[in-house]
């Protein structure tokens, strides 16, 4: 039975590992994947000691702090936490491969992951013209007609970016534009950006690809096809809170409820990051967030004894 | 053994970079093909591998849209 488990590697996580090695806990830190969110942010400007840094690198560089201290901290990454529930004593993780840790206690730290809309056509077409990630599949729909889905900051960010490369935008989102008042203006003038405000999406359409999707205008209800190759959805994130959903009190969108000691409302389990309820997702904030859980809960497990 | 393995990638996609580090250390050679600027490749990806998402991994009969980890360790019998 180890001391801690973290589950997640991002900023929070990674953070934590490190507070809880210097603690000497015994501890296990348990992630589908090493790095979370930044992995998929191509420049940061705003973590201190960087004037610029690639996500990637940065998650690099966290993980090689992280593995200094290999005789207290295991990291077991390609395992995603399924459910956590009580046991005497502690706490126990079951992951995705059937594997069970336990622990006196948890940090939760799994952060968010890129929202859904839920249509039909959606997964079908994932890959074959529907994607997350507009940096990536971008430069695919060069000279074609193109929807971005989403009023805030990504979509008007993937929208700007495919002014150079598509033959047509359609920008849909549900309700006015909420991004940066300086992205607006960037896209507002392009001659290839159509805007439909207060639009809602009702299917993607296509035969082996996307081929084109079908909205509906919110007050009038009536509908529109728009024939499009590629449809980018950035209509923002939902936090991964699901395996301690049936444990702790979570917010109105999912997110988990602390206190500013990162203590949930089940002594032994806290949680860091973008998955809780504390304002501001922000690196540094969920690096922070991250330190201060653990030497939270070396606190707790002092206690124990 | 595998014979030959592709990966069609973007350069602003952080999942490419993830695979093809993936690949490298372990030891996997590998053709990588930038989709952005060769148009040859990004029509070979379209049309051959139906594929509209980057990177696009392909060895023997498998093809492999996005890096998933695990997934990838199964396909290669790492």
């Amino acid at each position: 039975m180890y001391e801690l488990i973290i589950v997640g590697a991002g900023p929070a996580g990674m953070t934590a590992a490190v507070y809880a090695a210097r603690k000497r806990l015994n501890t296990l830190l348990i992630s589908d994947d090493v790095g979370g969110q930044p992995l998929t942010t191509v420049g940061i400007e705003n973590y201190m000691g960087y004037q610029f840094i690639e996500g990637p690198e940065l998650m690099q560089k966290f993980e090689e702090q992280v593995r200094q201290f290999p005789s207290d901290v295991k990291v077991q990454v390609g395992q995603k936490a399924e459910s956590l529930s009580r046991m005497d004593g502690g706490f126990e993780v079951k992951t995705d491969k059937s594997e069970i840790h336990r622990a006196k206690a948890v940090i939760f730290a799994t952060g968010k992951r890129p929202r859904q809309l839920n249509v039909p056509g959606e997964k079908e077409f994932l890959g074959r013209g529907v994607t997350y990630c507009a940096i990536c599949d971008g430069p695919l729909f060069a000279g074609e007609r193109v929807a971005v889905i989403g009023g805030g900051n990504s979509a008007l960010e993937a929208a700007e970016g495919m002014i150079r490369i598509a033959q047509h935008i359609h920008l849909v989102s549900l309700t006015p534009l909420t991004g940066d008042q300086i992205l607006i203006d960037k896209v507002s003038g392009a001659s290839n950006l159509t805007v439909f405000l207060k639009y809602e999406v009702l299917e993607i359409k296509g035969k082996g690809r996307v081929e084109g999707i079908r909205i509906r205008d919110l007050k009038s209800k009536q509908q529109r096809e728009l024939d499009v190759g590629g449809v980018f959805i950035e209509i923002g994130l939902i936090p991964n809170s699901e395996a301690i959903r049936a444990m702790t009190t979570l917010n109105r969108i999912g997110e988990v409820e602390v206190n500013c000691a990162n203590e949930t409302g089940v002594p032994g389990l806290f949680a860091a990051g973008d998955v809780t309820n504390v304002p501001e997702k922000q690196i540094v904030v969920a690096a922070g967030e991250g330190a201060k859980a653990a030497l939270q809960a070396h606190r707790y497990l002092q206690r124990l004894k | 053994m595998i014979r030959e393995v592709k990966i069609y990638t973007t350069p602003g996609c952080p999942y490419c970079k993830m695979a093809k580090k993936f690949l490298g250390d372990n030891g996997i050679k590998y053709q990588e093909f930038n989709v952005a600027e060769d148009k040859i490749a990004r029509d070979e990806m379209r049309n051959k591998c139906s594929s509209l998402g980057v990177p696009t991994i392909c060895f023997d009969d498998e093809m492999l849209v996005g890096f998933d980890e695990a997934q990838l360790r199964e396909k290669l019998g790492l």
